[in-house]
């Protein structure tokens, strides 16, 4: 047979078409490779914090490179710039692609104006994972958690993205949430942003208006409502 | 239910749980990336790359085995067209050929046709002595070692350093007799 295992080259990697992200390995290689990426980060450490911060790095690394992936595949080239825009593009797309379903769940979280949550029942890196008791509360989202990070942050919207193991009643295994919390800097932008719209265009922008549009927790707005 | 007789490839993989491929090449990616960090040296990223893959691939065999319903082959030949044909299909999803058999039947290349783990990827000029999917030579040589084959698997041509397939040479060293029966007290 000609040609026969035979690809086609190319000079630069940017000239190759995108791919249509239909590919699909088995879920053993996945996994199998990700006990390896854990493995090896423990030999690297002496302690859980570290492990997580190595995985989370791990997890940016594709973060980043997915954004931009379906920046360009599934948008049109365009990228969210409104902060629930963003929130449901990783819940949603980012989710989808990368572990073939829609997250569980996106929450806003009840203590603070600027933690969300998103939760899976079974995250598709922890399950085959059990945490030795020695290894207290690490967990292997970290690495999902730095892949969000990865997101939000080169999106413009700086967060620090934590993995956390929450029981559920009547279940064996516990599920993992994913905990985003904005940094000041984006509260203090979109403010920011608030403060410039009122003076530019629109003198009546209220509470629902700012935070559908822009920010769910604009310090303008949220002084305004609390008092 | 035990399998009856062997599956091909594309059976096992259509009916197993699997995973979007760009999850994989691009996590396999930060781990290189890390390596690359870690390391400093591209051949003592090469080495650490081919030890993973030997540390999935004495785990990954038994999944193998029972998955496919293969039993023993009867030479070098069939097991060379096995992993080709059904390992790198229901674990990569991806088919590879067998050629450049040696007169003897003890060496030949494996040619992959697709390679998932390299769709992004290019190597910068400070990683050209990088065999950047060393992991799977390493997983061959894992996984035939757990049956007793010892061999040596290298690259002999890698698309991302310029050649126009990824072909990997697999070299029977020798087959280690199996110890039988095992003394299960010591």
């Amino acid at each position: 047979m000609i040609g026969v295992g035979k690809m086609k080259q190319y000079s630069n990697v940017l000239d190759k078409p995108l791919s249509k992200g239909k590919q699909e390995v088995s879920l053993t290689a996945f996994s199998f490779l990700f006990s390896e990426l854990v493995q090896y980060n423990q030999t690297q450490v002496d302690n859980i914090a570290e492990l997580e911060r190595r995985l989370e790095d791990a997890g940016y690394a594709v973060g980043a490179r997915v954004l931009e992936l379906l920046c360009n595949r599934e948008k049109g080239n365009r990228r969210e710039t409104r902060l629930l825009g963003i929130l449901s593009f990783v819940h949603s797309t980012v989710w989808k692609v990368l572990f073939g379903k829609i997250a569980d769940s996106l929450e806003k979280g009840t203590e603070h104006e600027d933690e969300y949550m998103i939760s899976e029942k079974e995250l598709l890196v922890n399950r085959f994972i059990s945490i030795p008791k020695d290894m207290g509360t690490f967990n292997c989202g970290a690495f999902v958690a730095g892949i969000v990070k990865g997101v939000l942050d080169n999106a413009g919207f700086p967060a620090v993205v934590t993995a956390h193991f929450v029981p559920i009643e009547g279940q064996q295994r516990p599920r993992t949430t994913i905990l985003i919390k904005f940094a000041d800097e984006v509260n203090a932008y979109i403010t920011l942003f608030h403060s410039l719209f009122l003076k530019l265009w629109d003198k009546t922008l209220t509470f629902d208006t700012c935070s559908a549009f822009f920010h769910p927790f604009c310090n303008r707005c949220l002084k305004e409502r609390h008092g | 239910m035990a399998p009856v007789g062997p599956r091909s490839g594309d059976a096992i993989f259509s009916s197993i749980d699997r995973v979007n491929a760009e999850l994989f090449m691009l996590t396999y990616g930060a781990i290189v990336r890390q390596l690359l960090t870690d390391l400093e040296e591209v051949e003592e990223v090469n080495k650490q790359l081919d030890q993973m893959g030997y540390n999935i691939g004495i785990r990954l065999i038994d999944e193998f085995l029972a998955k496919s319903g293969v039993s023993r082959c009867v030479d070098f030949k069939e097991t060379a067209e096995m992993i080709a044909k059904v390992g790198f299909k229901m674990f990569l999803g991806v088919t590879a050929s067998v050629s450049s058999w040696e007169a003897d039947g003890t060496c030949c290349s494996i040619i992959l046709e697709d390679n998932p783990l390299v769709d992004f990827v290019e190597l910068p000029d400070t990683c050209q002595g990088l065999y950047y999917c060393n992991v799977l030579s390493g997983v061959i040589r894992g996984a035939l070692e757990m049956v007793s084959m010892k061999t040596e698997v290298t690259w002999t041509r890698d698309v991302l350093r310029g050649d126009d397939a990824y072909e990997l040479q697999v070299k029977l060293l020798k087959q280690v007799a199996e110890e039988y029966p095992y003394k299960d007290d010591e």
